[in-house]
């Protein structure tokens, strides 16, 4: 059922796109750096309830900003089949002799390398301005936490992008979805101090557990223990992937 | 004589050997498997909430023709080739193409067929060749063979030399002469072209044209294009269907369509008697309908240009001046008015058509 040479080739246009887009690259990872550095300074000598003793908030941030970096740009990679549906290319590859299987697992496959790349970036340019990873095996398990946010919610953007026709909903899709998932994760702040009742509902948020992982990974300290994050999340990627693959079959192309 | 047998079977096998390994016999075989026809389609619809984009229409495409469907802007062209190359599912009706039914084996059809969409379906940030690569590997062509057809295929539509540019910086005629050579790399049964000219400069209509015709006579393959040029219709198709409301209103081949019409007009303007010039003429039989408007005469008739120096001599043996004759044979145009009522650019693009494309516009402008 599934054909390696199409999601192959699917993954290759993903990357050939990513290499020739410079200035969306740099855009991409303009906004979690300025957040990480204004609020990084801005909060650093503040001290920051919820927070262990030993961790310094900027610490504290960046596995989060990754997180917010990885939400943010692999919605974006599952709702390009919209671009990809505006500009006809869409139409291309659902007239293949390939199984829309093959094509849900392509275009995965692309966002998430191209996804995990700016993650790496950000983190990379973290440790040159004094971030340390605890070890390199922690380091790998923090890499399959990212792969697991990045492909939650490019699932979630394919079942977005199947419901809409056009790009115009798509600050719908970023001011009602994302952003709440985004602050309810606690990539800012200790989620310990929300409400009990908020806390609950960011119990339902997949990003809460990818930063959670993250942070256990990167600095070593998580609210859950680290294999709770690893199966809550391994679940919510299963269903988001098989949902969003579902409803883009669904959907019909033109 | 024993030995003269042994030799003639020797050499027969060789023959068959031969033939076989060019392909003729492939050739044979698929073609004794295949059907006489490449799509048949009966009472096909598709109903898009209340519209019917696409009403109970049946027609047949036999293999190696070319078939037009003609019509207005939303008459249910596209609708009809999305039914029928997969990408959208029919409300209800049968159809096949290359064998196949469209609703049980799209896999099949997908393999089978190559689609020219009317909208550019290209990636822009992807290089002529790097388009044609994803295509190649998408429908399972192997390394070698892929190189080598992609040449071939560059080269029949003269993109070579352009072959590494960025697709976004190619023109409308360039894109579209890759998509044609798109649709062909893995030598599909029946190319369907979606408006394939819209748009294009008559130059490159022209060549387009060519490579059409070129493809369908030379290399076999049975095409399906939908258009609303009349002349495009007349000059490629074999036979054409017009299509108006997504409803057939007819269909055959572009002269007998135009034969409904009854035939050419012959306008004359003449100098002296016109009345005896009219009875005289009266006694032709061929002359199908003929109106006066005091020197100016219309004649209906068919061949009209051969009919014309009979007239002429007819007029002069009663010392009657022709001073001048005008022929217009029948378009298509005169066709569709006859089934419609209304001239084929009468229809116009919806609202929401003109706005995306306006949008296309602007961030290709980009």
């Amino acid at each position: 059922m599934i054909n390696r040479t199409a999601v192959y080739v699917l993954w290759l246009r993903e990357m050939k796109r990513f290499l020739r887009a410079k200035s969306r690259v740099i855009g991409a990872l303009a906004m979690p750096l300025f957040f990480l550095a204004f609020l990084g300074m801005g909060f650093s000598r503040m001290k920051v309830p919820g927070l262990a003793s030993d961790v310094n908030y900027i610490r504290f941030l960046v596995p989060g900003i990754i997180g917010m970096s990885i939400l943010f740009s692999s919605t974006f990679a599952g709702l390009s089949v919209l671009w990809d549906r505006e500009f006809g290319f869409l139409k291309e590859i659902m007239v293949a002799p390939v199984s829309r299987v093959s094509i849900v697992i392509g275009r995965i496959a692309g966002g998430a390398t191209t996804t995990i790349i700016q993650a790496l970036l950000i983190l990379f340019i973290s440790i040159l301005v004094g971030f340390k990873i605890i070890t390199v095996p922690l380091f790998l398990l923090a890499i399959v936490f990212m792969i697991l946010i990045a492909v939650t919610f490019i699932g979630l953007g394919l079942i977005f992008a199947s419901k809409m026709r056009d790009m115009q909903g798509f600050s719908i899709v970023m001011n009602f979805v994302i952003f709440p998932i985004f602050f309810l994760s606690g990539a800012l702040y200790p989620l310990e101090n929300f409400p009990s009742w908020l806390r609950y509902i960011s119990h339902l948020d997949p990003l809460t557990y990818g930063v959670d992982g993250l942070r256990g990974a990167l600095i070593g300290v998580s609210s859950l223990p680290i294999a709770s994050d690893f199966i809550i999340l391994l679940i919510f990627s299963s269903v988001m992937i098989a949902l969003g693959a579902y409803f883009f079959e669904k959907s019909e192309s033109v | 004589m024993l030995f003269s047998a042994e030799k003639l079977v020797q050499s027969a096998l060789i023959v068959i050997f031969m033939l076989y390994n060019i392909g003729y016999f492939n050739r044979l075989f698929i073609q004794k498997k295949m059907s006489d026809y490449a799509i048949k389609v009966e009472d096909l619809t598709k109903q898009f909430n209340s519209v019917v984009a696409v009403d109970h229409i049946s027609f047949t495409v036999d293999t190696g023709e070319l078939f037009g469907l003609l019509g207005p802007n939303g008459a249910g062209k596209t609708t009809t080739i999305n039914m029928l190359s997969t990408l959208l599912h029919a409300t209800s009706g049968y159809g096949e193409v290359a064998g196949f039914n469209i609703t049980k084996h799209r896999d099949h059809i997908r393999r089978s067929i190559g689609v020219v969409f009317q909208e550019p379906a290209l990636d822009s940030k992807l290089t002529g060749k790097e388009n044609l690569e994803f295509h190649a590997m998408m429908y399972g062509i192997a390394k070698e063979e892929r190189r080598e057809r992609i040449e071939q295929v560059l080269g029949l539509v003269e993109l070579n030399d352009k072959a590494n540019v960025l697709v976004e910086k190619y023109s409308g005629g360039m894109k579209r002469r890759l998509e044609i050579a798109r649709g062909l790399i893995h030598r599909p049964k029946v190319l369907f072209l979606d408006e394939p000219t819209l748009g294009l400069d008559a130059q490159t209509r022209r060549n387009i044209w060519d490579y059409v015709k070129k493809l369908n006579k030379e290399a076999g393959v049975t095409i399906v294009l939908t258009t609303h040029y009349m002349e495009e219709a007349d000059y490629l198709c074999d036979r054409v269907a017009i299509i108006d409301y997504g409803k057939f209103v007819a269909m055959d081949t572009p002269a007998r369509l135009k034969d409904i019409l009854g035939g050419d007009v012959v306008s004359m303007e003449i100098d002296g008697n016109a009345d005896a010039f009219v009875s005289q003429i009266k006694t032709f039989t061929w002359i199908k309908k003929m109106n006066r408007h005091d020197e100016t005469l219309s004649l209906t008739m068919e061949k009209g240009e051969r009919r014309i120096p009979e007239l002429i001599r007819s007029a002069q043996k009663i010392g009657v001046n022709v001073t001048s004759v005008h022929l217009r044979k029948p378009s298509l145009e005169d066709v569709f008015l006859y089934f419609t009522g209304r001239t084929i650019r009468g229809g116009e693009a919806g609202q929401n058509d003109r706005y995306r494309q306006t949008m296309r516009r602007r961030i290709h402008a980009r």
